[in-house]
């Protein structure tokens, strides 16, 4: 089980939230020009990496707030969150004394 | 726009039932007493309205001057003002409690609110509340609670929105007893209850060493 801290409510159980993907994907701002392989780009695809990861969390059973978090894909550690306000934060010490 | 508004107080409110009034006598039945003891009771029809504002605008400083007291600003504050409590939802939404009856208050707010972009709905008939009371009561919810309830982290006048079995709810401990308001939605009050008092039963007997 992850502890997550919300940004307005604090530490809450993994339970109490929704997934909601990658974070910073930006809407694209040429939507007219864009071509199918563009869209698909945009709409389907994600990254996936071993490591650090800014994703979006919902905080459903309490202030039903959508933030971001970073979170460490290999050890499940989560490094960071953040309201969508704020920038992506410069990343910690990662993993601690790995 | 003008939204559909219901004047409860016209209506036939005489006919209305509440949530749990079909096990009001299993809650009453269940209640255990002595140094164990834990009560179970429906609290029907509280006026409960939902009150969305940016918390540092003026419309949030007359919504303060209407109700008498300062918005809390912090997850798990409450404030209270003659009858009406404020409870914190989210960072730019509040719950007012009020007694039952009480059908004035989002009327009173949205006319403070005076049109600029905020929101105060009646929404008495989405919850009802569940006041759970008593020496054990603390050990009841904490069978499926995850937030830490001890008083070191928890009070009187803490009011916070989670989970008590899957059952998402407000709690709010009101005073040192304890006595707590759970405030679940009124589809899924049933089940709350019933697992309430099923987690109340095993207080009847003497503690085990």
């Amino acid at each position: 089980m992850l502890l997550i801290t919300c940004p307005w409510c604090g530490p809450r159980d993994e339970a109490e939230y929704h997934y909601g993907g990658q974070a910073h994907v930006p809407y694209p701002g040429n939507t007219a020009d864009l071509t199918d392989e563009e869209w698909a780009a945009y709409v389907f695809y994600r990254d996936n990496p071993k490591g650090p990861f800014a994703e979006r969390w919902m905080h459903g059973t309490g202030c039903r707030r959508w933030f971001n978090v970073l979170r460490d894909t290999t050890t499940y550690e989560v490094l960071a969150a953040y309201r969508l306000d704020e920038p992506r934060p410069a990343l910690p010490q990662a993993g601690g004394n790995r | 726009m003008a939204e559909p508004t219901i004047d409860a107080g016209a209506g036939p409110v005489a006919l209305r039932t509440s949530p749990l009034a079909h096990l009001e006598a299993r809650m009453r039945a269940a209640a255990v007493t002595g140094a164990r003891g834990v009560r179970l009771a429906e609290w029907p029809f509280i006026t409960m309205v939902n009150l969305r504002v940016a918390p540092d605008s003026e419309a949030a400083d007359r919504i303060e001057k209407t109700l008498g007291a300062p918005l809390p600003r912090q997850c798990g504050q409450t404030a209270v003002s003659g009858s009406h409590t404020l409870l914190w939802l989210g960072p730019d939404e509040w719950l007012v409690v009020s007694p039952a009856g009480g059908t004035s208050v989002a009327a009173e707010l949205r006319e403070a609110l005076a049109g600029d972009p905020g929101s105060a709905v009646d929404v008495s008939a989405n919850r009802t509340t569940l006041e759970l009371s008593g020496a054990a009561a603390r050990q009841v919810l904490e069978k499926g609670c995850p937030l830490d309830l001890h008083p070191r982290a928890f009070g009187p006048g803490r009011a916070v929105s989670t989970t008590v079995g899957p059952v998402a709810v407000l709690l709010w401990q009101v005073d040192e007893a304890p006595t707590y308001r759970l405030f679940p939605r009124s589809s899924f009050a049933d089940y709350l209850a019933r697992w309430l008092i099923d987690a109340m039963s095993e207080y009847r007997a003497p503690a085990l060493p």
